[in-house]
Order: structure tokens, then C-alpha cells, then sequence
């Protein structure tokens, strides 16, 4: 069970009390009627199928029944942040590899990580499988 | 002022009113309480229950002046008036529950009105559509516990709190207006599913049910 920072209610809830909605910051075309078909379609149809960082929309749909983002890492289910809808990430997959890069590892746990892993853990990671 | 039309849900002629527990024969279970009962239950039907959604400070003004208590803003917060028969909680940052007694809501939904005059808000009359259960007595936090995976202890549910959580698999407000009392706000297709929960749950701890009186 996730124990799931609502950030509209300021505490921590049940995950019984949340549903997921997908990914998060989905933009829509400006312009719908001058878009190409391509444009469109990705906005309405494809979305990310990331092994590591995520951002998600989920809603309190039993509580204040607000929607609010989640950064989720799929591979651990830690969830690593969340925040209010209009507000931006402050972990991303990128900002995870550069604070790497600075020397701040982060935590691979079970070595699955590989957003944000340094490079020795990824080659060990794919050591192990091979 | 708002053009909105309004309609008094309860006037004063004589209309047949049931309670959302008027099917669940609390007369009859009232004979059987124990007699030191661990849990106490009890219904408090056809209070007015208002909802009031809009932005926080154009509320809280009309709030303070209609009702004398400030409007509030912390999440899972519940106010009461300095009689303590009209209480406000906080739902959601833009949505606020108004609990007051039977008879009133109509006139404090007119009077909400004029005072909020041509601001963006919306109020709206849900008493028939909840009913509010009172727990009682030194087991209530021991049946709430089997019943919602919300943590109720004191410290973390102290007085002065309401949340609304997942209770018995169904929805529900829970409260506690002071240190001796939980109250349940149940919705109303949920109520006698609730109240059948709240019954196989306080069986254990001696349970006494008291009828509301009307």
C-alpha cells in the first residue's frame, strides 16, 4: 500500500483513497485546427513508458477530490515527491543524473535503478542479468 | 444580489420527512441496548447541511458576519459557534460543510447570500442527502479503528478535526467536535450499510443506540 502525501489535505492518506490518472503534464496543441495529425495524435493517444521517473496525475477522489501530481519511480514505487497541479517537478530524471554527476548517488535500491544511477551501477545491474 | 431561485426544502406546513435511517429501525435495536454500554450511537437526523464552495476570503466574510465564526482555512479543520449548535468544516481548499440545526438552512442559505451579493460561490442545500451519526462513549475510537484505516488516535486526530475518508469500504465524514464525541457524516444511500457496520462493530463493547428524538 502506498501512504500518499496529499498536498491540498497536508497529511499523509491511505492509498484506497487516491486513483492514479496517468501521466502528468500532458500539454494541449495550442492550435488543435493547425496541428498535424502526428501532433494530435500523440497528445490524445501515446504516452511515456518510463523505466524510472515518472510524473502522474492522481486525484483524491475520497478526500478533497482534488488532482495533484506524483513523481513516482517505477521500478522502486517510491514515490518521490508530489505536488499541486500548475506546479512544476523539482526531481526529475534529469535532475537526479546531474546531482549523480556532482557526486550525490542516489540510492539504487536492488540495483535496479537507471535513471539517475551512475554508470557503474547500470553496468553491474546489466552484469547481473547477462 | 444573485439571481438565483431558491426553494425552502423543509417549510413549515407539515411534509412527511424520513430520515436516510427511517429503514433501519433504530427504535427497535434502542429496546436491546446494553446496559453499560461501551459505545453509545446515536442519530441526529434532519439537521440542515449546507455546502458552500467558493474562494476562501470572500467566504470568510460572509461567514463572519452570518455566523460570527471565521471561516476555516487549515485543512481538516471544524469550527463550532459559541453555542455549538452550528458547526464549519473544511473539505477541500474551496469547499466547506455547514452543519446547523434543524429548520435553519433555509434562512442561513438566504442570508449567506445576500451577504456574498454578485461574488463567485456556489451554496448548496444537501440536508436530504446525508444524515450526521453521533459515537459516544470509551470504546467509540476502538469500533472507528475497525472501521477506518484513517489514523484516529488523539494525537493524530485531535479535537477540532473532521476528515473525509474511506469508512467500512464506503465514504464518510468523520469528526470530532470534542474530546468525548466522533461524528460520522453519512451519505445516504450509504447510511443503513453504515449503520449495520457500526452495529456488528460496537456488538463486542456493549452498544447502546438512542433514537433522535423524531
Amino acid at each position: 500500500m502506498f501512504h500518499i502525501y496529499c498536498p491540498y489535505c497536508e497529511e499523509h492518506r491511505e492509498e484506497e483513497e487516491f486513483h492514479p490518472k496517468g501521466q502528468a503534464h500532458i500539454a494541449r496543441p495550442a492550435d488543435p485546427d493547425a496541428c498535424s495529425d502526428a501532433e494530435w495524435g500523440d497528445y490524445l493517444f501515446f504516452r511515456d513508458n518510463p523505466r524510472g521517473i515518472h510524473h502522474e496525475l492522481w486525484v483524491h477522489a475520497v478526500g478533497c477530490r482534488k488532482f495533484f501530481n506524483i513523481t513516482r519511480h517505477t521500478v522502486t514505487y517510491a514515490i518521490l515527491e508530489t505536488y499541486r497541479m500548475g506546479e512544476q517537478p523539482t526531481i526529475t530524471a534529469e535532475s537526479l543524473a546531474s546531482g549523480e554527476k556532482a557526486g550525490n548517488v542516489q540510492a539504487a535500491s536492488g540495483g535496479q535503478q537507471t535513471v539517475g544511477a551512475s554508470d557503474a551501477a547500470v553496468a553491474s545491474v546489466k552484469g547481473a542479468q547477462a | 444580489m444573485s439571481d438565483v431561485r431558491m426553494f425552502d426544502s423543509r417549510p413549515a406546513t407539515a411534509v412527511d420527512a424520513e430520515s436516510p435511517l427511517a429503514v433501519s429501525n433504530l427504535a427497535e435495536r434502542a429496546r436491546r441496548s446494553a446496559a453499560d454500554p461501551g459505545v453509545t450511537l446515536r442519530e441526529r437526523a434532519f439537521l440542515g447541511h449546507l455546502i458552500l464552495r467558493g474562494g476562501a476570503i470572500v467566504l470568510d466574510e460572509a461567514v463572519r458576519e452570518v455566523l460570527g465564526v471565521s471561516l476555516p482555512a487549515r485543512p481538516g479543520a471544524l469550527v463550532h459557534d459559541a453555542d455549538g449548535e452550528r458547526s464549519i468544516q473544511w473539505l477541500s481548499p474551496d469547499e466547506w460543510l455547514l452543519i446547523v440545526p434543524e429548520g435553519e438552512a433555509y434562512t442561513l442559505e438566504k442570508r449567506l447570500r445576500d451577504a456574498l451579493g454578485d461574488a463567485h460561490f456556489a451554496i448548496v442545500d444537501v440536508s436530504g442527502g446525508q444524515t450526521l451519526v453521533e459515537l459516544s462513549g470509551p470504546r467509540a475510537r476502538e469500533v472507528l479503528m475497525k472501521s477506518t484505516p484513517y489514523d484516529v488516535h488523539p494525537r493524530h486526530f485531535p479535537a477540532g478535526k473532521g476528515v473525509t475518508t474511506t469508512f467500512a469500504k464506503a465514504t464518510a465524514i468523520v469528526r470530532r467536535p470534542d474530546e468525548e464525541l466522533w461524528e460520522l457524516v453519512l451519505r445516504r444511500s450509504f447510511a443503513d450499510y453504515c449503520y449495520r457496520w457500526l452495529v456488528d462493530a460496537g456488538e463486542e463493547y456493549g452498544l447502546a443506540v438512542e433514537e433522535s428524538g423524531r
